[in-house]
This record gives C-alpha cells, structure tokens and sequence, in this order.
C-alpha cells in the first residue's frame, strides 16, 4: 500500500513537530532511559521489536530484494506458473528500458504532473491555511468540516465521483459548462486528450490532498506567537512583511515537510489514474507507476515492472533522503 | 483544532469589514470542498432517470431508494462486506499487537538499532506501490497465497505498522515513566505494570490507531484487486469496480454502494479527527 493510497484517511508518516514556544525538548529524560536499560536486561527490548522486525522484512525489505533480483532476470508467464528458475539476464532489462524513448516520455511525464500536482496543493493548502486563521469562528468550524467530510473519502469511492462528474454522457461538469459554452459539450470525452484528461485527474489528487495540508499548515500556523506578529504590525511592517518576516520562518519547517511529502506522494500517484481510466490506462495515461504494473501485470513481463519500479525507487531515494535529514534536525526519530 | 479565537483583530477594528469577506471566501472554498461528497450522496438518493440524462441538475427532484437497493442486490454484496471486515479486522488487531510490542521499546528503551528501526519504517512507507506488489504477487502467487484471505490480511497488517508503531510510540513516551516505576517498586512485575499502569492511559491512543488501521485496510483497493481473483472473496472496494461493464457504469448504483462503504469511515474518521491531530502535532513528536 503506498502513501498515496493512505492519503485519504490521513498521513501516513508522522507530521514533522510543529516549534513548541515552551516545550521541553525531548532529550529530557534521556538520562533517566538510559539508566534504566543498563539496570534492566538488555534483550527486552530486541524480543519486543522482533515481530516487527520479522513483519517488516517479510512484506518490505524482502520484496524490495526480490524486485532487485528480479530485475536482472527474465520472468514471464512462464515462469510465474512453473516455478521454473528464471534465467539471468544481467542488465538487458535496464538497457532495454533506458534504450526505450517511450520510458523518457513517461518519465517526463511522471516530473511534470508531479510538478503541477505538488505546486497547487501546496500553493492552494497554505493560501487556505492562512486565510483560516482570519476566519470567523463559525466559518473555521464549517470550512474545517468540510474539509473533513472530503479527506475522509475512501480514494475508490472519490475516484467513482470524479468519474461520474466527468462523464460524457451524464457528467456534471458537461452539463455546466455546455450552459456557458454551448451544446457542443454535451458528451464532450475528457479523456481523448490526455492533456485534459490529466486535468481531470490533477482536480483528483489535489481535490484529495488539500485537506491534509491544510490541516497540518494550520497546526503549525496556530504556534507562531501572536505577539512577534503584533509587535511587527506596532514596529510598521506590512502584512507581507510579517508574513515573510515572523510567520514563514515558523511554519517552514512543517512546510518543507509536507511539500516533501507531496512530492514523494504524488510521484507514486497510482490509483487516480487507473481508476478514472477503468483499470486500463491508455499508454498516453501512463506515470512510471502504471508503466511498471502494465509490464508486468498486460504484458506479463514482471522483470521489466520490477526494473521500472526499481529505477522509480532510485528516483525517488533522492528525496527520500532529504525527506530522512529534514526529519533528524527536527528531532522525530530521536 | 483547537485553536485561539482571540485573534489580534480585536485590536485592529477596522479589520472587522475585511473579515465578512474573508467569511465569504472561505465559505466558497468550503463549498467546492465538500461539493464532490454532497454529489455522491444526492447522486445515491435521486432517481435513475435524472442520473441517466444529459441535463444534470444540482438538486433533485424527488429522493428514493431506489439506487441503494439495486446496490445490495448486486452479487456478492454481503460476501464483499464479509470479506472486507475479515480482512481488515484480522489484520488490525495483529497489527495492533505487533506495533505496541514494538512502541513500547523504541519509547521505553535505548538500544542499538532503534534509530535504524524508526527510519526503516519511515522510509519503507514511501516505496512505490509497484515495488511491493509484483514480487509479493510472484512470493504468494509460488506459496499458493493468491484468492487466500490470509495474504491480503499479512500484506495489510505490515503495510499500517510502521505508522501505527510511530504513532502508538508517541503515546508511550507520554506516559511518565514515574508511573511505571513506582506500580513495579509496589511489587509490580514489569508485565503487570504494563497491563494495570500502563495499557489503561495506552488504551485511548491504541484506538486512535486502530481506527486509523481499519480505515486504511478498509479503503485498500490494488492489492486486493491483484491478489485476490475469486468474485466470491472479493473486498467492498474491489466489487465497486464489478458495477461497470461492457454497457457502461450503472452509476446510481456505484454512488450508493460509494456511500455506503464511505459512511463507516467518515463516522470513525470524525471519532479519531482530535486524536489524529494530538497525536500528530504533540504525542508523536516527542521521543
């Protein structure tokens, strides 16, 4: 299950800390822990960790060396069924796929729906992040809601909506745009062009992903102290000013985290895509994610899935790591 | 979210006009929010013939049940609930278990490795679904696992540990360690401690994360479309897709079977809402 199936009950991965004003830091009872484990057996804790660390390897760690032995292998139909070993191929299947020009494409097109994915989100999470704070109670509690009642969709269930809105025949947003526009819309096909086919899928994963941020925003914005920001105001500065000055330099952190998060969430975008495009997305639909399940699960040549899925995972280790070194400096994985 | 009303604008009256605007704005944003979640369930409650038809109005005319009972009669609707609440259960109390194990000591001890093990599990979380799922179809494919509850239910209950354990964690490190001290000075062994001190102040925190595991197996839809094949052990979200055919989508129908699977989790996402963002913001952070 990736993070971005999980997107729509909730994060995943732990939010960054929010900067507590007063806050103990959380090196305080180190000492104390410490002492107690030289006092205490030491083995405690490996036997209570051990299911975990069985589980984990088992459905984690052992799959990922498996698609990394898999992808210097040739395995087919032929051999999932037999159990015969499959041969060696050493780096055919990484040649082939870098020599292909269809991957670039994928590739490009995987980093720039990223891109624009990532960009309104995060554009779009910390406008309404910081308009909430200005918000009546009332509206606060409605806008909160609201944003609840849509992060709470299952993604199969917001991935049907969005279907339906987007119909030809009986979609709402044929309907509304063929009242401005004309009866040309009317069964008007969203996704014979992929550029707009995408759009539909881009209002998906940002329709989804907003609540998220702006939650986690809001949180971070709710611990920058009320009186810096006044005082700014008293000393002259002007709104953008304190924006720039007093609140960014809070909520960056957080900001930073979240926008990571996004990006590694919408690189591995998955289900949007395939469910809006009925289990089969056309080759023009394609993100590296379906490229590799379409190796392996259409044309049943599982090495090349699990080569693909293994560069996106060196792709992607980059930002995995900046992801690890922003969470250390925070202190979350002490 | 709890947050502070008393906001710097009763200082600055003249912000006060400024702020019915902002209402306005925010009202809109909360309406194209929640405009997909009310489509859903209006699109549920109205008649078919008002679905089927180029001209979509926003309100219906009249309401009726009509979609609702063509969902339940669709086969294999109660063999897919069946089958979700097997899944999903099994693998979150497993988890459960497994992930406390685990939280109590990266919480409650330092021992090498414990820092390997938290980034482990952060890291694991961000690998493509693709990675995962074509050599775990492959392993379980070779130990005769597939169209079997009992692989969905392993690659479910290992896919909520890393963050159940993260989260429970941040409950653990909570709890004073006072308290467990002083129950295993008044003669305590360190397992009654834990299950008479320490369990009841977890138990709150163990079910925030337990309703975040069942949401998250309920709402799986990959795995259980690749793993399992066999229509009668088909999960609530795998036999969604079983409502569009060769004719087209019979989409009353797939609304209201939409609704009635999202309804248990908008219900336990409301419960576990403050819990997430306590958790979140304070509980998981100190270690």
């Amino acid at each position: 299950m990736s993070a971005a199936d999980t997107k729509a009950a909730g994060p995943p991965v732990p939010v960054p800390p929010v900067p507590q004003v007063t806050g103990k830091s959380p090196h305080d009872d180190a000492p104390r822990v410490q002492k107690r484990k030289r006092k205490k057996g030491e083995l405690l804790p490996y036997f209570l960790i051990l299911p975990a660390i069985v589980a984990i390897a088992a459905v984690y760690l052992y799959p990922l060396g498996k698609t990394v032995v898999m992808s210097f292998q040739d395995m087919g139909r032929r051999e999932l069924w037999s159990g015969e070993p499959a041969p060696w191929v050493g780096f055919e299947q990484f040649t082939n796929i870098l020599g292909d020009s269809e991957f670039w494409w994928v590739t490009f097109r995987t980093i720039v729906f990223m891109a624009i994915c990532v960009v309104l989100t995060m554009g779009i999470g910390l406008l309404v992040a910081l308009l909430m704070r200005r918000l009546s109670t009332w509206v606060r509690l409605v806008l909160t809601a609201c944003l609840i009642a849509a992060w709470s969709m299952p993604l199969m269930v917001a991935a049907s909506i969005f279907r339906f809105m987007a119909d030809s025949d009986y979609g709402l947003i044929n309907t509304l745009i063929a009242k401005v526009a004309g009866e040309d819309w009317l069964g008007h096909n969203w996704y014979l062009n992929p550029i707009q086919g995408f759009g539909i899928i881009t209002l998906l994963v940002v329709w989804g992903a907003i609540p998220f941020v702006v939650v986690t925003l809001y949180a971070a914005l709710t611990q920058v102290p009320k009186e810096l920001e006044e005082a700014a105001a008293l000393d002259g500065a002007s709104a953008y000013g304190i924006y720039k000055f007093v609140t960014w330099p809070v909520i960056k952190p957080v900001f930073t985290m979240v926008a990571t998060l996004s990006v590694i969430w919408d690189f591995n975008v998955f289900g949007q895509i395939w469910l809006l495009r009925g289990n089969k997305p056309e080759p023009e639909y394609e993100t590296l994610g379906l490229y590799s399940y379409s190796k392996a699960f259409e044309s049943t040549s599982f090495s090349q899935g699990t080569a693909i899925a293994l560069i996106t995972v060196l792709l992607l280790s980059g930002v995995a790591v900046y992801y690890l070194r922003q969470l250390m400096k925070t202190g979350e994985v002490e | 979210m709890s947050s502070t009303t008393q906001t710097t604008q009763a200082l600055r009256p003249d912000r006060k006009k400024s702020r019915l605007h902002l209402d306005i704005i925010g009202l809109g944003i909360a309406l194209v929010m929640v405009f997909p979640v009310y489509w859903l369930v209006i699109s549920a409650l109205r008649p078919n013939r008002e679905i089927r038809s180029y001209d979509q109005t926003l309100w219906p005319t009249s309401i009726t049940f009509d979609n609702f009972v063509r969902a339940t009669e669709q086969p294999n609707f109660g063999t897919a609930i069946q089958s979700s609440l097997i899944v999903a259960v099994t693998a979150v109390v497993g988890g459960m278990i497994i992930a406390t194990l685990a939280a109590l000591a990266i919480g409650r001890f330092r021992f090498f490795g414990r820092k390997a093990l938290v980034l482990i599990m952060i890291l694991v979380q961000m690998l493509p679904p693709t990675a995962m799922l074509i050599p775990i179809y492959a392993q379980l494919n070779a130990m005769g696992g597939i169209d079997e509850y009992w692989g969905l239910i392993v690659v479910y209950l290992v896919s909520t540990l890393p963050f159940a354990t993260i989260m429970i964690r941040g409950f653990v490190v909570n709890i004073p360690v006072e308290l467990e001290e002083s129950a295993m000075v008044d003669g305590c062994t360190r397992f009654q401690a834990f299950r008479r001190v320490i369990f009841p102040l977890l138990a709150p925190g163990l079910a925030a994360a337990s309703i975040f595991a069942l949401v998250n197996a309920w709402n799986e839809y990959l795995f259980a479309y690749i793993l399992i094949n066999d229509n009668s052990k088909y999960t609530l979200n795998v036999w969604l897709m079983t409502f569009t055919t060769e004719r087209g989508t019979d989409y009353g129908a797939l609304m209201a079977a939409s609704t009635m699977i999202a309804i248990p989790v908008v219900v336990f996402f409301m419960i576990i809402q403050k819990k997430m963002a306590t958790g979140l913001t304070s509980g998981a952070v100190k270690g």
